[in-house]
């Protein structure tokens, strides 16, 4: 990222655009820019037909040494588990380890203590950077916005044309900003702000654009907080989002397996610290949140958009003007087994998840874990704990946590997708109801028939314990 | 290279559908191996029961618009994720164009990518589409020609659509998107050769002269 380009920029701009501009290679023809790609971080389920691709057409890999691959998607996620423990899933396995043996990139697989969910280990590890652009084939990988990087969500062509040439060849996003304002209320948490501006603005309210999260609200948050808020930006209809890197990334980054050390590292934060937007910064679109009238949230819905505070009620269809949204929302509510003007708490839940990239890390589990602690989860209810990393099990086992969700009668599993994206054995029966700290509740997203409410880690553990839906700001969670 | 592709005739489907997202165009379930007959998959959810049999309400079951080469849509299609096999499925079922009011960003590039055409249309247009389908139930022929941007019903009516210019002629000569990046490939080194001077933390730990071929 050279930074001439960056004192060039006489106009006031914003964060996204100074991290932009500095990793333009140039523009296309066809108004595209041609963006280079920092870190490139390839999950199983992805790549395998990219690698095809480049094997076809005879092009190597430009820059293994910018590659990192992990096993997430479909590994089991069993104590204990190795490559070979979920049979279905051997073949992507397989393949995304002799994919990247024979180009000589480095893979964290289940056996290796740095393997983990894509988005969880990329931060982690020290391979998202602030100011760096990161592509992986998921589209969650808006989550590293949260330390300030550009983190690209891409299909698996794209894949494998980062692969053959490091860049990416995409539409210049569009400025946006959601500033939070106002107090956050007890029991809210960054899952509760983001859910709440989906719910408020729509999931297309992000079109075409990168969406910088701001204000107060925002700058106290610590740095895992910000990446659950990026992480679902995605839900929001953008292509990524970000918080602007400040000492709270910084501290965050120092010391991480893949970051700059020593003086190299002084002279990056130097850098880091830079990457704001300018008060005169222009944002195409500019939204507001009351950070104070947000309650714990919940989808009631089949979309990440149909959401409410735990204290009110399954909407009446009827009540939207947008003949269109209510077709759908009597049709989500239909599907989710509701009825309109239910209250929201008291729902009965079968399946409680803790897990996925929005929600695994270590922070989360802690949040889940002050809730669990000394109590037993309803008899009824199956709960499961599945950390996003191998390190965050490590970390959580540290603590003592797995003891506290284990005598509580959750289950403790090793590192993956699991639940959120079902492609491994965790699948929510049909017609269950689960509640999930996942970033999608799409009709079969947890198996076909599943019903899926998204909620923050707290109200997912308060939920298992008390067998139904219930507001954990009204003290024993029960 | 690909072959190139300047317009589709063929049966219009309609799924009646704002937000029809990636998992409803191909579940979970048919992302389990490297080369699953995604075309059997699209809409897997909806196209079949329970017991795997088809569905006969769906629409893609129903003739004639099991031989659909065309489907229209409502607004945010493909939302939800990045996974590819959303475009694959589609393809491999047939269909070579998809209109609607909007799509996903995601979903959008992706299906350049692979030569699908995804085509905006305003929503009258939708509206009337989707009403001549209704009309035409037995025959739904339309004719889609990218390089004029129209689609014309089996009645003559004729909608225009909107492609970016860039993006129709590379469908229409069959662009390889590696291809033509790589003829950059000088610019590429040069950007990163500067970027390694510069800023030598970035791609400092990265070395991977460690690992075994
Ligand atoms: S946890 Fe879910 S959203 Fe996140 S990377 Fe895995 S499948 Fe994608």
């Amino acid at each position: 990222m050279p930074g001439d380009r960056l004192s060039a920029a006489a106009e006031p701009t914003t964060a996204f655009d100074k991290i932009w501009n500095a990793h333009l290679v140039k523009t296309l023809d066809d108004g595209r820019d041609l963006v280079f790609v920092d870190r490139h971080i390839l999950q199983e389920t992805t790549s395998a037909p990219a690698f095809d691709g480049l094997e076809r057409s005879r092009r190597r890999v430009r820059h293994p040494e910018l590659t990192v691959a992990t096993q997430d998607h479909i590994v089991s996620t069993e104590p204990g588990r190795d490559e070979r423990s979920n049979p279905v899933g051997r073949e992507l396995l397989d393949l995304m380890r002799s994919n990247s043996d024979a180009h000589r990139i480095r893979i964290f697989g289940v056996d290796d203590p740095r393997q983990g969910i894509v988005h969880v280990i990329g931060p982690e590890l020290g391979l998202a950077l602030p100011g760096c652009l990161l592509a992986c084939g998921d589209s969650h990988t808006s989550t590293v916005g949260g330390l300030g990087a550009l983190g690209i969500g891409v299909g698996t062509s794209e894949v494998e044309h980062v692969l053959a040439t490091q860049t990416l060849a995409l539409t210049r996003p569009r400025n946006m900003r959601v500033r939070f304002e106002g107090t956050v209320g007890p029991g809210v948490t960054a899952k509760d702000l983001i859910l709440r501006a989906i719910g408020q603005l729509g999931i297309a309210a992000g079109q075409g654009c990168a969406v910088e999260y701001a204000g107060d609200a925002i700058r106290a948050l610590p740095v895992e907080a910000r990446l659950t808020l990026c992480n679902m930006s995605i839900e929001l209809g953008a292509r990524l989002g970000l918080v602007a890197p400040d000492e709270t990334t910084i501290e965050y980054v120092r010391g991480r397996e893949f970051a700059p050390a020593g003086r190299d590292f002084e002279q990056a934060a130097a850098e880091w610290r830079s990457l704001t937007s300018d008060a005169a910064a222009r944002f195409e679109r500019d939204f507001v949140v009351d950070c104070a009238a947000i309650s714990p949230q919940v989808t009631w819905g089949t979309s990440p958009q149909d959401v409410a505070g735990v204290d009110e009620c399954v909407p009446d269809p009827a009540g939207f003007g947008d003949a269109k949204r209510r077709d759908l929302a009597a049709a989500a509510i239909r599907y989710m087994g509701l009825e309109p003007g239910m209250k929201i708490e008291g729902i009965p839940i079968d399946v409680a998840f803790i897990g996925s990239c929005t929600n695994s890390r270590l922070a989360d589990l802690e949040a889940a874990a002050t809730i669990v602690r000394g109590r037993r989860v309803a008899g009824h209810v199956r709960a499961l704990v599945v950390p996003g990393s191998t390190s965050v099990r490590h970390a959580a086992e540290a603590l003592g946590l797995d003891r506290i969700f284990r005598d509580a009668g959750f289950e403790w599993r090793d590192a993956g997708c699991s639940m959120c994206v079902s492609v491994n054995e965790d699948v929510v029966p049909s017609g269950a109801r689960c509640i999930a700290t996942t970033n999608r509740n799409f009709e079969n997203r947890q198996g076909p028939g599943s019903r899926t409410h998204l909620a923050s880690p707290a109200m997912v553990a308060a939920a298992a314990i008390a067998g139904r839906i219930t507001d954990l700001r009204k003290g024993s969670g029960t | 290279m690909r072959p190139g592709f300047a317009g589709v005739t063929g049966v219009m489907a309609v799924m009646p559908l704002a937000n029809v997202n990636t998992d409803a165009i191909i579940p979970s379930a048919w992302l389990r191996t490297a080369r699953a007959d995604f075309g059997k998959g699209l809409f897997g959810s909806q196209r079949y029961g329970a017991d795997g049999r088809e569905r006969p309400e769906f629409v893609l079951n129903r003739a004639p618009f099991r031989h659909a080469k065309i489907l229209l849509a409502d607004e945010n299609f493909g939302c939800g994720s990045s996974r590819e096999a959303a475009v694959w499925a589609l393809a491999q079922f047939g269909i070579r164009c998809v209109l609607a009011p909007s799509f996903a960003d995601i979903f959008y590039e992706n299906a350049f990518r692979n030569g699908l055409l995804v085509a905006k249309i305003d929503a009258a247009s939708y509206l009337a589409l989707a009403a001549a389908v209704d009309r035409h139930g037995q025959d739904p022929i339309f004719i889609v020609d990218l390089p004029a941007g129209t689609v014309t019903g089996p009645d003559g009516a004729r909608f225009p659509f909107a492609v970016p210019a860039a993006r129709a002629a590379a469908l229409i000569r069959g662009d390889d998107e590696i291809d033509m990046t790589l003829h950059h490939a000088g610019d590429i080194e040069a950007y990163h050769a500067a970027a390694a001077a510069t800023h030598p933390w970035l791609y400092a730990g990265t070395d991977t002269a460690e690992i075994a071929p």
